[in-house]
């Protein structure tokens, strides 16, 4: 099963390099967002640092969620996400495992940038290693919960949209922790407690969200 | 009477709280009405 | 089989169930009206005027029914969400179909009359605290259930689809609820919230009451009629 698991990520994972551009298409967007708000609101650095953790967690958000039309998008359109279906592998590991490797292309790199976006942004230092952490603990979940969604809105007219308005109330409790938790750090409080209720709601979420994902796809494909 | 409508001052939110949900669910109960109808 | 669950599965079939929801209608909609003007008579002419707020206050006898009932509907709709996926009836999904406009609709009141609450109270038009922010979520899940069933031609696909999306919705309800509230704790020092500050007097608690019932048997008589024309349309 592991196996399995490891041979769909590598596939997803080479098919995603062999289109650069979209790996770097998200990257971009979360980088562009982030520098639009200082745009908006003004480059006060005082306030600039306090909403510093939110608009980063936003943009990394907007960012997951855009990318997650393509999850399935390509699969489907080759018949291969019909082969998957039938196939003997578990719906639910092959879910995760593009659920990963989505998260290995969308996710991690935001986790990489974040601490260029916070010097952007003049937040404390220490905060730093707080803010990559949460985005690292949260990230994949967005990318797993996002799945059900677009596993939901597989093959519809207006999906981009629709997965939007789908998953961004899932995602909510994510944000408030993620951003949260930075925010805890900033006032000096630990925010260790967060962090590991982070954690946990990846657990589950992996546990989870598979299971609901495999069942839309059959609904969405039957 | 006027007493009522005046509301201690606040008389703008709360009749404009219930004026409004009423009308929404009478608007409903409209629009609901029509639809049986066109069948 | 029982003969108790063979009566439950006659009723089951849409052709059946189709006069018994006239009948539920007719039922209900008179107790709305009766449970409701209950309700708002002893609200306005019984209970007291509040200490603080004055009569800005009263905007509770329509504020936390319609908020109750946003919540009851939305697990209402995933219980029938699950009933569907078990038991495969096709009426399930009718009647998460008929609930959803009016949930979304006592939502919107809710967060409309909040709101107007909001603004004598606290000075602004809209007061991020943990109520009205979790309501405007639960707007939001609405919205979201309805659009996907909208925009799936294929029904069997709609009704399967959207009774997922309940299920996952009414799984992350608490999830949102207690994030949002402890949200609100980090972000405010002292709790803005839209809600009456001392304690009710129990005359205001039976107000509160009876014009939630009002609003639950207005929100049964209009599924009734709903699903009533789901069935004409679809059968």
């Amino acid at each position: 099963m592991l196996a399995v698991a490891r041979t769909l990520v590598e596939r997803d994972l080479l098919l995603a390099l062999r289109r650069k551009s979209d790996v770097f298409t998200a990257l971009l967007f979360f980088v562009i967002v982030a520098s639009l708000f200082p745009l908006g609101i003004g480059a006060e650095p005082n306030q600039l640092r306090a909403i510093a953790p939110g608009v980063i967690w936003v943009a990394a958000l907007l960012s997951s969620m855009l990318s997650l039309a393509r999850l399935f998008a390509a699969d489907h359109a080759d018949g291969t996400l019909e082969q998957m279906l039938l196939g003997a592998a578990p719906l639910g590991i092959v879910v995760a495992a593009k659920a990963a490797a989505h998260w290995l292309v969308s996710g991690l790199p935001l986790v990489l940038i974040a601490p260029l976006i916070a010097l952007q942004y003049d937040l404390e230092r220490p905060l730093h290693g707080v803010l990559a952490l949460s985005l690292l603990l949260g990230t994949p979940v967005l990318s797993i919960i996002g799945a059900i969604g677009a596993a939901l809105t597989l093959g519809l007219r207006g999906g981009g949209i629709l997965l939007s308005l789908l998953v961004l109330p899932l995602y909510v409790p994510v944000l408030i922790m993620g951003a949260g938790a930075v925010e805890m750090a900033g006032a000096g409080l630990d925010p260790g407690g967060q962090l590991l209720l982070m954690g946990a709601f990846l657990v589950v979420a992996v546990a989870f969200a598979p299971l609901a994902t495999a069942a839309a796809l059959r609904i969405s494909l039957e | 009477m006027s007493e009522f409508f005046y509301m201690g001052g606040y008389g703008f939110y709360v009749w404009g709280s219930y004026g409004v949900a009423f009308a929404l669910l009478a608007i409903e109960l409209v629009l609901l009405r029509k639809r049986t109808q066109r069948k | 089989m029982t003969t108790q669950s063979i009566k439950w599965f006659w009723f089951a079939s849409p052709a059946t169930f189709y006069p018994l929801a006239g009948t539920l209608a007719r039922v209900t909609g008179l107790l709305a009206a009766v449970f409701t003007l209950a309700g708002l008579y002893v609200g306005f002419f019984v209970a007291p005027t509040d200490a603080q707020q004055g009569e800005a206050y009263r905007i509770i006898y329509v504020h936390v029914p319609a908020a109750w009932m946003s919540m009851f509907i939305y697990v209402v709709m995933a219980f029938w969400a699950a009933v569907g996926f078990a038991m495969q009836t096709r009426l399930s999904a009718m009647m998460a179909r008929s609930l959803a406009p009016t949930g979304a609709l006592m939502t919107f009141i809710a967060l409309w009359t909040g709101s107007l609450w909001g603004k004598p109270t606290w000075g602004t038009w809209w007061v991020w605290d943990a109520r009205l922010t979790s309501e405007l979520i639960l707007l939001f899940l609405y919205f979201g259930y309805m659009a996907l069933v909208a925009s799936i031609d294929e029904r069997r696909r709609a009704d399967k689809a959207g009774a997922l999306l309940l299920l996952v919705g009414v799984v992350n309800i608490p999830i949102i609820h207690y994030s949002v509230q402890w949200w609100n704790t980090l972000h405010q020092g002292a709790s803005v919230s839209v809600s009456k500050g001392s304690s009710m007097a129990p005359s205001m608690l039976t107000g509160m009451l009876l014009v939630a019932l009002g609003f639950w048997m207005y929100s049964i008589a209009v599924a009734m009629v709903r699903v009533r024309c789901e069935i004409r349309e679809n059968e």
